[in-house]
C-alpha cells in the first residue's frame, strides 16, 4: 500500500468499499458508455443491496454515472440530479453468480441508443473491480487507461491491436482475452500505461471483425 | 513501502541522519515517481482537506439510518462550559473527533486515515494541536508523514480493514498513526515516536468490528474519539519515557495474529456483538 492510500483518499463518506467504491464502479461505467446517458438499470448484489441505503451506495452509483468522482460533494444529491436531467434510473435487487459480496449490474443506455452492460465489484479500500462487460467475463480496475474490443474469435485480431499500439509507442500493461466459444464472441481487454490516441481507436472501430470497441480513459 | 518494519524506518533515519518524517517522505517519493515537493504538497491538500471537512461540520443534518449527527454539538457545548474535569485540549480533540466521524456518516467530504471509519481520530489529534500550540501547518504536514509511516507498516505487516482484522485495525491502526505523530511534535526521538505508535495499538488489541445494521456508525464515531484520546495518552507516556516492553513490530505482529483469529461474524459482517442486541434490532427495525 501506498502513502496516499493511507492518508487519503479524499472521499465523501461513509465507507470506502460502499460509497468511495461504488462511486468509481459507476464513473468508469460513465466513461465506457462515451456519451450522454439516458437510462440506467441497476441491479445491487449482496451486501449493496443489504447495507446500500445506509451506505448511500445507490446515490453513489448513479453519481459516479453522472461523471461524478468519489470526492464529489453533490455525491447525496445524485439521484435528484439525475432527475433534472431526464435520465431514467431503475433499482432492483439481483443475486449475481459466483459475484463479489459488493456487486453491481449496470445495464446503461445512451443518447445514440448505445447499450452497455458490466458488473462491477467493489474489493474494498475503493478499489474496485470490472468483472463482466456485455455479459463477458473481464478483470480491470480503472487505474489505466483500457481498451476494450469485442470482436469475432479469428486469427489475427489481438496482432492488430497489439501491432496499433506499438505503433502508438502505449506499453500495454496486462491483457486478457475471453471468448464465449470457438468462432464465436470474443473479447479483449488492454489495460495501458500511456493514452491511447482517439483517431487509433476509430481505426479500430473500422476493422472488419471488430464489433465493439470502448476505451477507458483517465483524462 | 520497501520497509516493512518501523525498526527499518528508525534505522535507516540513524544511518542516514534523517528525521523520521523525512525517511517516508523520500521512500513515497521513490515508490511513486514523485519530487519531494510534489509529494509535500499532495500531503498538504490532504491537511487542508481534513481542516475543510472539520470547518463543515453540520449539527443538523443526520445520516440516513438516524442513528448519527448531532452529536458533535453536544461536545462542543460541553466544551464551552468552564466546570469540567477534562481539560481544552482533550474537550477540543474529543469533538473533533465526533464531528469528522460523524460528517463521514451523514456523506460529507472527509479523508480516509487510514479508513473511513476511523477517518476522526488523527485530524481531531492534528488541527486541534496546530489551533493549541499554534505551530506552522507545515510542522504538521511532517508529522503526517510520520503518522502515515506508521499506517504503512501496519498495513505491511498486518492489515488496516475491520473485514480483514476488526476495528483493532482501523481505530487501533490510526490510534498508533495519531500517537506516534504526536510524539514527533512534541519533541520525541525516533523511539519515543514508535513506542508512542505501540502503547497505542497495544491498549486497541482485540477490538471487534461489530457495527449495528453494517452503517458505519454505531460504534464507529464514538470510538474515534476514545483512538484519539489514547494516542494522546500513549505519547505522553513515550514522552515520559516509558517504553512498551514489546517490541513495536511485535505489537503490530501481535495485531496480525490476533486478528486472523477474531471470527468472521465480529468482522465488519454484522453477525454478533453490538449488532446483534436488541437495541440494534429496534434501531435496524425502523430502517427498513
Amino acid at each position: 500500500m501506498q502513502l496516499f492510500d493511507i492518508i487519503g483518499p479524499v472521499m465523501v463518506g461513509p465507507s470506502s468499499s460502499h460509497t468511495a467504491g461504488a462511486v468509481k464502479i459507476g464513473y468508469v461505467a460513465h466513461k465506457l458508455l462515451a456519451e450522454p446517458m439516458t437510462e440506467a438499470d441497476i441491479y445491487l448484489h449482496g451486501s449493496f443491496l443489504a447495507t446500500g441505503k445506509g451506505h448511500g451506495t445507490d446515490k453513489a452509483i448513479v453519481a459516479g454515472l453522472l461523471g461524478m468522482q468519489p470526492d464529489d460533494i453533490r455525491i447525496p444529491d445524485s439521484l435528484s440530479i439525475a432527475e433534472g436531467l431526464n435520465i431514467k434510473i431503475n433499482f432492483a435487487g439481483i443475486t449475481l453468480k459466483d459475484a463479489n459480496p459488493n456487486s453491481v449490474l449496470l445495464k446503461l443506455t445512451g443518447s445514440s441508443g448505445r447499450k452497455l452492460e458490466i458488473v462491477g465489484e467493489s474489493l474494498g479500500g475503493s478499489i474496485i473491480n470490472i468483472a463482466a462487460i456485455d455479459g463477458l467475463s473481464a478483470n480491470f480496475s480503472g487505474d489505466h487507461p483500457t481498451l476494450i474490443v469485442h470482436n469475432l474469435d479469428q486469427p489475427g485480431h489481438v496482432a492488430e491491436v497489439t501491432s496499433m499500439l506499438s505503433h502508438k509507442s502505449v506499453n500495454i500493461a496486462s491483457m486478457q482475452l475471453y471468448r464465449e466459444n470457438r468462432g464465436g464472441n470474443a473479447v479483449m481487454i488492454l489495460e495501458c500505461d500511456q493514452e491511447i490516441p482517439d483517431k487509433a481507436i476509430e481505426w479500430l472501430k473500422g476493422l472488419e471483425g471488430v464489433e465493439k470497441v470502448t476505451y477507458y480513459s483517465l483524462v | 513501502m520497501s520497509y516493512k518494519l518501523l525498526k527499518d524506518v528508525v534505522d535507516d533515519a540513524e544511518k542516514n541522519k534523517l528525521d523520521f518524517w523525512q525517511v517516508i517522505l523520500n521512500e513515497s517519493c521513490r515508490e511513486s515517481n514523485m519530487t519531494e515537493e510534489e509529494s509535500f504538497k499532495q500531503m498538504t491538500e490532504m491537511y487542508v482537506a481534513m481542516k475543510e471537512a472539520d470547518r463543515c461540520y453540520d449539527a443538523d443534518v443526520r445520516s440516513a439510518s438516524g442513528m448519527a449527527g448531532g452529536d458533535g454539538a453536544l461536545l462542543e457545548k460541553f466544551r464551552l462550559q468552564h466546570n469540567r474535569l477534562i481539560g481544552d485540549f482533550l474537550a477540543k480533540v474529543m469533538e473533533k473527533a465526533v464531528k469528522m466521524g460523524e460528517s463521514n456518516a451523514c456523506m460529507k467530504r472527509i479523508v480516509a486515515a487510514p479508513t473511513a471509519g476511523s477517518c476522526g481520530v488523527i485530524p481531531a489529534v492534528l488541527i486541534t494541536y496546530e489551533e493549541t500550540k499554534k505551530v506552522s501547518q507545515d510542522n504538521i504536514i511532517r508529522a503526517l508523514y510520520v503518522a502515515g509511516g506508521i499506517g504503512e507498516a501496519i498495513a505491511e505487516s498486518a492489515d488496516i480493514s475491520g473485514a480483514k482484522g476488526g476495528c483493532q485495525a482501523e481505530i487501533g491502526s490510526a490510534s498508533a498513526m495519531a500517537a506516534g505523530a504526536l510524539a514527533y511534535l512534541e519533541g520525541g526521538d525516533n523511539e519515543a515516536i514508535i513506542h508512542a505508535a505501540a502503547l497505542a495499538l497495544k491498549n486497541m488489541l482485540g477490538l471487534t468490528c461489530d457495527p449495528v445494521g453494517g452503517l458505519v456508525e454505531v460504534p464507529c464515531i464514538k470510538r474515534n474519539v476514545s483512538g484519539a484520546v489514547n494516542a494522546i495518552v500513549s505519547s505522553s507516556m513515550a514522552l515520559a519515557g516509558i517504553r512498551s516492553r514489546i517490541d513495536p513490530d511485535e505489537v503490530i505482529d501481535s495485531m496480525r495474529r490476533i486478528g486472523s483469529l477474531i471470527p468472521e461474524c465480529l468482522k465488519e459482517t454484522s453477525k454478533e456483538g453490538l449488532a446483534l442486541t436488541q437495541s440494534a434490532a429496534g434501531i435496524i427495525g425502523q430502517l427498513r
